[in-house]
């Protein structure tokens, strides 16, 4: 099986958790904070954060447009809380200047779930996830208002999408990376290697 | 406590839970490489949001104010801090005074996100910190040692951040904490499984959290810096230290040009081994804070000693 490099956009946020779930699931973890780093990479993560940090450091440091660019290239990408807002097309209520990288065609919420004292943990039925349930970590998690006809949703908590996928693209509200359990990452870097061909 | 749900069993509702030691801990590794910072107003939460900070910290006065002020200094009014949860989208922090759990209680009722127990405040308990296991808001804390950061994450801290000298604008402190906690730690990887006992017992701290950090070669909890960042550099300095991320205090709002000195602290923060990118972002920002030399300092004015 082949080892795909993965890039984890380190701007702001938990790359070092996704390093290692990345690592545990075969692929080639490698932080992208430039334009040529984010050139060198088979796919990308963008990790939780802070959503507002990671855009407005994408912008001034000229990752945005080759981001956009390398999503509608086809190039596969995972985002997990701040990184599934990044991936949304629209964002329901965002900030001044806050901009995304757009490629899921899907309105996220922002703190749909509310603040840190309504963070929580709930087990999770998450589609092309085998082997029951993942550990569901929600943080000030976003959910998905609302999605287009190529979305597929993988996940519900609560009436709300949590989970969605578009082609080569897959986001989640919660953090599987604070588990220990990667087969969320697993079914990334597949996807990854899918696209490798 | 069952929810309706619809047909699917991948709709169905669990009971969740709140307060979890991984949600609050989770929490702080999502301001990692992150710029958190003390605001006074709305207006000045707006100015750190703008500007990429990961979370503010609510408080009536800035550290530097508190110094030159004198008196007692408590926990914010609840209206100065709702107004600034209502002003922002971003986390925000609040401080309360060690070992005054009834201001914690307060400010988990507010809704703060996180609560900073911290030594900037009057010490309202001089021999213990609060039980932070009992809340579900998160708690940080400050430390100058290994020893100190062990024993407020055995009280429940799911975050640690270096003391520095808050106020002070002087990175001194914060580095010879930073350094002193780095330090610990390398020097617990060295000792073999009989030697973690004495060291549990030198460094007063619990051995399964001492055992804990000789395995991991770092915190359980994410370590952030403090006290006395004024510049970019300060920032970059402290990253390269091992800091996972900085509070900045009133360093930004006592400088001259707030909105840009922010922007650039963000900036050296997120590239703080590209001394290129540094330099570029320290040029033309106006006057720094004053400063104060902490060796001038007199013994009951340094807040790092408060805590223990």
């Amino acid at each position: 099986m082949s080892t795909p490099t993965v890039g984890v956009l380190a701007l702001q946020g938990d790359v070092r958790e996704h390093f290692a779930a990345l690592d545990a699931a075969g692929a080639e973890a490698r932080a992208v904070r430039r334009p040529e780093e984010l050139a060198a990479v088979d796919g990308l993560i963008i990790p939780g954060g802070e959503s507002t940090t990671i855009s407005k450091l994408a912008i001034a440091f000229g990752l945005m447009e080759p981001l956009r660019e390398r999503v509608r290239a086809g190039m596969p990408a995972y985002g997990s809380c701040a990184g599934m807002i990044m991936l949304a097309d629209k964002i329901l209520d965002p900030r001044s200047g806050q901009e995304t990288v757009g490629g899921i065609d899907m309105i996220v919420r922002r703190n749909a779930f509310g603040r840190q004292n309504e963070s929580f943990e709930a087990p999770l039925a998450v589609t092309g996830v085998e082997g029951g349930p993942v550990e569901g970590v929600f943080i000030r998690a976003p959910w998905v208002e609302s999605t287009g006809a190529r979305v597929e949703t993988l996940a519900v908590y609560d009436g709300h999408p949590v989970a969605v996928r578009q082609d080569g693209l897959l986001s989640t509200s919660f953090h599987p990376e604070l588990t220990g359990d990667h087969r969320v990452h697993a079914l990334f870097v597949e996807m990854v290697r899918s696209a490798l061909g | 406590m069952s929810t309706p749900s619809s047909e699917s069993s991948a709709t169905s509702v669990q009971a969740p839970e709140t307060g979890t030691a991984r949600v609050k801990r989770g929490m702080a590794e999502q301001l990692k490489g992150g710029v958190i910072m003390d605001v006074v107003t709305p207006e000045q939460a707006k100015i750190a949001e703008d500007a990429g900070a990961v979370a503010v910290m609510a408080l009536e006065r800035v550290p530097a104010d508190i110094r030159q002020d004198g008196g007692v200094a408590r926990m914010s009014d609840p209206d100065m801090i709702e107004g600034i949860i209502e002003a922002v989208s971003i986390p925000v922090m609040a401080k309360s005074r060690i070992g005054h759990f009834v201001e914690a209680q307060i400010l988990q009722a507010l809704g703060v996100d996180y609560i900073d127990e911290s030594e900037v405040l009057t010490p309202a308990d001089e021999v213990n910190h609060s039980d932070k296991f009992g809340f579900t808001t998160p708690f940080v804390c400050g430390a100058t040692n290994l020893g100190e950061a062990l024993r407020r994450i055995a009280e429940g801290a799911a975050m640690i951040r270096s003391k520095g000298e808050a106020g002070t604008g002087n990175i001194v402190e914060a580095v010879r904490h930073m350094r002193q906690i780095k330090g610990e730690i390398g020097k617990l990887r060295a000792l073999d499984s009989h030697e973690l006992y004495a060291a549990a017992k030198e460094l007063r701290a619990p051995y399964e959290l001492v055992k804990e950090v000789a395995a991991l070669g770092k915190l359980p909890v994410v370590l952030f810096s403090a006290g006395g960042v004024a510049t970019p550099a300060d920032a970059a300095l402290m990253r390269q230290l091992g800091a996972e991320g900085v509070f900045v205090g009133s360093g930004i709002f006592k400088s001259g040009d707030p909105a840009k000195r922010a922007a650039a602290i963000v900036k050296a923060t997120t590239f703080f081994d590209d001394p290129k990118i540094i330099a570029d972002a320290s040029r033309g920002l106006g006057e720094a804070m004053v400063g104060i030399n902490c060796d001038t300092l007199p013994e009951g004015e340094r807040y790092a000693s408060r805590g223990w």
